[in-house]
This record gives structure tokens, C-alpha cells and sequence, in this order.
């Protein structure tokens, strides 16, 4: 086995990996900026560069740290390598939100209308997680109540697409459940940042009750840890970021699933050490992803999401694949 | 410096577990909790350990509930053993040592004195061969080390063991017991072990307690509390006691009546 590197060293790689990634998806995209159309403000491109593909970027990096995190979180919280934020019914709450909106037509009314309402949902979400799974519930119950809320939702979702009033009302709900980071804003990154931020800080305290639920839950607790407050503060972060996260740029999933399986090989299996690099890994990833679908040449953009999909898809079926094997 | 138990007593649902159960541990010695399945071993155990709450009565620690205690605190004095213990992570064998120093770590993670803790943990288990190595593939016997020793790496007055000997052949098992007798003796430890093996309780156990249905039977060393009487009263066993090559030794004929 080789020995895990220090996550100080992997971050710092990660870091440099984003860098190169921010600068190539300020350049690339239907219209090729080179350096020259940054730094003078006569160049139309200018206008490309930071009105339209800084604030991309800058969402990109956010959704996609959120997203990762979150799933680095989750895992160390399961004690499951195929968690991720969906399992909570977090994403699927938000989105239900969101689609209640668009539903009736209360989106176009306001720009800050459907974040709310995404955000909203994620918390209802959550409250609901809390009281499905109890005060003293285990893990399993956790996750349980949170694939039921994820089934209500979906369920709630596709409802709302049965009655629509409208063909295009439908297309709205579609087009949007479809996660993208077309044609988003610095309004998007205002709405998104302050929650990502600060559900992902309080994410990041949880290193040391997620390290010592390695021993199981009764062992984490004889280590001291007070397992309430850790799935509460969990909660609430998961809440906060992939909520504020799925509020501006729809439901891109895979993300929290990939990314800290992508890391373990590097840094080893301990999840303290797996969560600010999956911040930054899911970022990258995420990031890399979004400049590869500008780059398609399609009439229309395909979206994020799907593309997304289609690479967290095989992924997933290659890790059941050796998981078995392992467990066999 | 003292851990007692205060007429506690535990109900799951209906079911009572444990009915008023007084005793006094002191440390220094290796005291072992015997008795029938169901019988409130682990159950007492986790009691002491603040795990779980007594319906009535408490766990005391030095004049203190220990549930009352905060977790931190609590997992500084006292360490336990879980009877199935669970290893999640495919984590190397020191950074699995190295969880027993959770309720110690400060701010800025692992100080010298968590280090020097976590290596003379590994060095009283005999494991500096293995510290590298990914704990879950390491065999049944070196694993029981690698968990005992992360209860060590904590410093801690006291350690609690459910049936830390489950799955050990006898070389690991007498090795495991061993290794709590120099803790209690030479170190001072109080270390409380729930067995299921009588004549390991009766060699190696300073006293023994035997619980009944959730009440308990006797509180005595070892040749007071395994007698033939006593044991086949609660466990429903013929027994006879022999004078084995280096001790007494518990025969078990069939059941009784």
C-alpha cells in the first residue's frame, strides 16, 4: 500500500490544477479570448472574459467544492463510499423548491424567487431528515429517511410535471432540473457564495467526530464524541451549501460521489484528511467538466448535468464492479 | 479514585436488563464480569463506561455520574471496548492507534505528547512491526492488539473491554489477558473485562462478578465467586472444579437436572 501524502502537499497540487483550470475556462468557450482581450477594456472579449465567464467560473468552483465536500463529509459520516448529498434528499428537496416555483409561475416575478424557495426546500429537507431518523437514531435509519424524502420529492417533482399548465411551463421545470452553468451571472454568485462558504466551514470542522466514527458510532462515542451535535452540524452544512448550491445552478450530481474516490488512492482513507482537498477536487472536476461542455460542438449546449452523468455513470458501475470483487 | 456502580438498573422497552446492581471497582486490578447471555454484561459495562444512561441509579466516578460528565472528559479517564468494534477505513495500524488520542487533541492536531502516546501504545502491544500496515488486513489476533492498543493510546485510568477475547485463539487470548494484568498491576489501571471463558476468568482475574438475570450473584475472587454451587446455579450447568496443572479448572458436564 503507499503511503497516503499530506493533505497540506495534495491541496496545494489541487490548487495549482484550479489555477491552470480558471485561467483555461476564461480562454475557451465559443469564442476564443487569448490574454490580449483581458487587459484591454476597447476589446469586445472583454466583456466575454468577466461578464459571462468569471462569474461561470467563479460558480463552478463554488457548486463543485460544495458538492464535493459534501460528499467527502458524507462518506466519512456513513462509513459509505457510494454517499453523496443525494442520499440525503437534500439535492431532491431543494430542487422540489425550486420546481414549486416554476410551477406557479412565481419565478419570473422576482430573480431572487426560485434561490429562496431552493433554499427553503433544502432546509424543510432537512428538518424532515431530523425528525424522520429521531434524536438517538444510527446511521442506517440517516440514510433511510433520506432516500424516503429523496422518493417524495422525486415523486412530488414529477407530479408537478403531470399537471403542468403548460407545455412550457414544462419545459421551464425541465430545462432547469437539468443542472447547468450556462448564461449565469454575478447575481448567481451572490446568491450562491455566502451559503457555500458557510455551509462548507461548518463541514470542515467535523474532521476529528468523523475520524473517530472510523471505530463505529459506540466507539466514536467512547472516544468522546457527542454524535448529536455532529449529525446536527452535518446536517445543517449539507443543508446550507448544496442547497445555496442547487438554488442557482439546478441538480449536477456525481460530484460528491467522485471526488473523494478520486483522492483516497492519494491520501489515504482517513476523512479528515479527504475534505478541504475534495473541496478543491470537486471544484476542479467540476470546473474541467463545465469548459469541456462549452467546448462540444452542438447546436445547443449540452448540459452539465448530464454530461456530468455520463461520466459519473460508468464510474459508479466500475466501483460497484470492484467493491464486489473486493467483498466476494 | 474509584469507579462504582449505584443501584443501576436498565429496562429495554419492557424488558428489564438490569435490576439495582451495586458494586465498587478499584483500580490496580482486573476484574472480570461473568454470567450467562442476556445477562446484563455488556449492558453494565457500557453503563459504567456512560454509554448508556441508567434508568435509576448511576455509574459514579470518582463521586461523579459518569454520564453527567462531559464526553470529552469522560473519554480521557475512561476507555472502552466494543464487543464488535468496527474499522471503517482502510486506515494504516498508527493512524488507527492514533484515534484513541481524539478526546486529548488540541486545536492544532497532534502534539509531541499524543505522538510519544501513541507509540509507546504500539510498543506495549507489540505492534512496531505492523504500525505501517492497513489495519483491516491484518490478522484476527494482531487486529485485537491494534484495538487494545488504541484504547491504550488514550492514557486513561480505566479500560473497558466487552469481550475483548471473542475470535482469539488461546496463545492471542492468554497474550491479550496478559497484557491487561500488566496494565492493572504494573500500571495501575483499573481494567474491567466481561469473559465468557471461565477458566481464563478464574486464572487471570483478580475478582470476579457474576451476573444473574440482570442481578448479581456474587462480587468475590475468583475462588470464592466460581464455585461448582454458584456456577451451576446460574448457568444451569452441571460443573466440577479440578485442580488443573496450574490452577483450578472449571469442567462443564452437561445440563443441569
Amino acid at each position: 500500500m503507499k503511503s497516503p501524502r499530506s493533505p497540506w502537499i495534495v491541496s496545494g497540487i489541487l490548487l495549482v490544477l484550479l489555477l491552470v483550470l480558471v485561467f483555461a475556462s476564461l480562454c475557451a468557450g465559443r469564442v476564443w479570448t487569448p490574454w490580449s482581450a483581458w487587459v484591454s477594456h476597447e476589446d469586445p472579449r472583454w466583456a466575454i472574459v468577466f461578464g459571462l465567464r468569471l462569474p461561470r467560473t467563479t460558480l463552478a468552483i463554488l457548486v463543485g467544492g460544495a458538492l464535493g465536500l459534501s460528499g467527502a463529509a458524507l462518506q466519512g459520516y456513513t462509513r459509505n463510499p457510494l454517499a453523496d448529498p443525494a442520499a440525503l434528499g437534500v439535492s431532491a428537496s431543494a430542487a422540489l423548491g425550486a420546481v414549486l416555483t416554476l410551477y406557479l409561475g412565481a419565478a419570473g416575478e422576482a430573480s431572487w424567487t426560485l434561490p429562496l424557495a431552493a433554499m427553503i426546500g433544502a432546509g424543510l429537507g432537512v428538518a424532515a431528515l431530523l425528525a424522520l431518523s429521531g434524536v438517538t437514531s444510527s446511521i442506517v435509519t440517516f440514510l433511510l429517511a433520506g432516500f424516503v424524502i429523496q422518493t417524495v420529492c422525486g415523486s412530488a417533482i414529477a407530479l408537478a410535471l403531470n399537471l403542468a399548465p403548460n407545455p412550457w411551463s414544462v419545459n421551464e421545470i425541465v430545462n432547469w432540473l437539468m443542472g447547468s452553468l450556462a448564461d449565469r451571472s454575478v447575481e448567481e454568485v451572490r446568491l450562491a457564495a455566502p451559503g457555500v462558504i458557510a455551509g462548507g466551514l461548518l463541514l470542515l470542522t467535523l474532521g476529528r467526530s468523523l475520524d473517530a466514527l472510523t471505530l463505529g458510532e459506540q466507539g466514536a462515542r467512547s472516544l468522546g464524541v457527542d454524535l448529536s451535535r455532529t449529525r446536527l452540524l452535518m446536517a445543517v452544512g449539507v443543508a446550507v451549501a448544496v442547497g445555496s448550491s442547487v438554488a442557482v445552478t439546478g441538480v449536477i450530481s456525481f460530484v460528491g460521489l467522485i471526488t473523494p474516490h478520486l483522492l483516497r488512492p492519494l491520501l489515504g482513507s482517513r476523512p479528515s484528511a479527504l475534505l478541504a482537498p475534495s473541496f478543491l477536487g470537486g471544484a476542479a472536476l467540476t470546473l474541467a467538466a463545465d469548459i469541456l461542455v462549452r467546448m462540444t460542438p452542438a447546436a445547443s449546449e449540452v448540459k452539465l448535468s448530464v454530461a456530468m452523468a455520463a461520466l459519473g455513470g460508468p464510474f459508479f458501475l466500475a466501483m460497484l464492479i470492484s467493491m464486489r470483487r473486493r467483498l466476494a | 479514585m474509584s469507579l462504582q456502580a449505584q443501584d443501576i438498573a436498565l429496562s429495554f422497552g419492557d424488558q428489564p436488563i438490569l435490576r439495582r446492581i451495586t458494586a465498587a471497582f478499584d483500580k490496580g486490578r482486573v476484574i472480570a464480569i461473568v454470567g450467562p447471555n442476556g445477562a446484563g454484561k455488556s449492558t453494565l459495562l457500557a453503563c459504567l463506561a456512560g454509554l448508556l444512561k441508567p434508568d435509576a441509579g448511576a455509574a459514579i466516578l470518582d463521586g461523579r455520574p459518569v454520564a453527567a460528565l462531559p464526553g470529552r472528559l469522560r473519554a480521557r479517564r475512561i476507555a472502552f471496548l466494543a464487543q464488535t468494534p468496527e474499522i471503517a477505513w482502510d486506515v494504516d495500524v498508527r493512524a488507527f492507534i492514533g484515534l484513541g488520542r481524539t478526546p486529548h487533541l488540541g486545536a492544532f492536531g497532534p502534539s509531541d505528547g499524543d505522538r510519544a502516546a501513541i507509540e509507546a501504545a504500539i510498543a506495549a502491544a507489540g505492534l512496531e512491526a505492523f504500525a505501517d500496515r492497513p489495519v483491516t488486513r491484518m490478522s484476527g489476533g494482531e487486529r485485537a492488539r491494534a484495538l487494545i492498543a488504541r484504547a491504550l493510546a488514550g492514557e486513561t485510568d480505566w479500560l473497558l473491554a466487552d469481550e475483548p477475547l471473542t475470535g482469539l485463539d488461546p496463545g492471542h487470548a492468554l497474550d491479550a489477558l496478559a497484557l491487561f494484568r500488566r496494565l492493572a498491576h504494573d500500571r495501575g489501571k483499573g481494567v474491567i473485562v466481561t469473559l465468557h471463558d471461565l477458566n481464563l476468568a478464574a486464572r487471570f482475574a483478580d475478582r470476579v462478578l457474576v451476573l444473574n438475570d440482570g442481578t448479581l450473584a456474587i462480587d468475590a475472587a475468583p475462588e470464592v465467586a466460581l464455585t461448582p454451587k454458584i456456577l451451576s446455579e446460574v448457568y444451569g450447568v452441571l460443573i466440577r472444579r479440578h485442580a488443573g496443572e496450574i490452577g483450578p479448572l472449571i469442567e462443564v458436564l452437561g445440563r443441569a437436572g
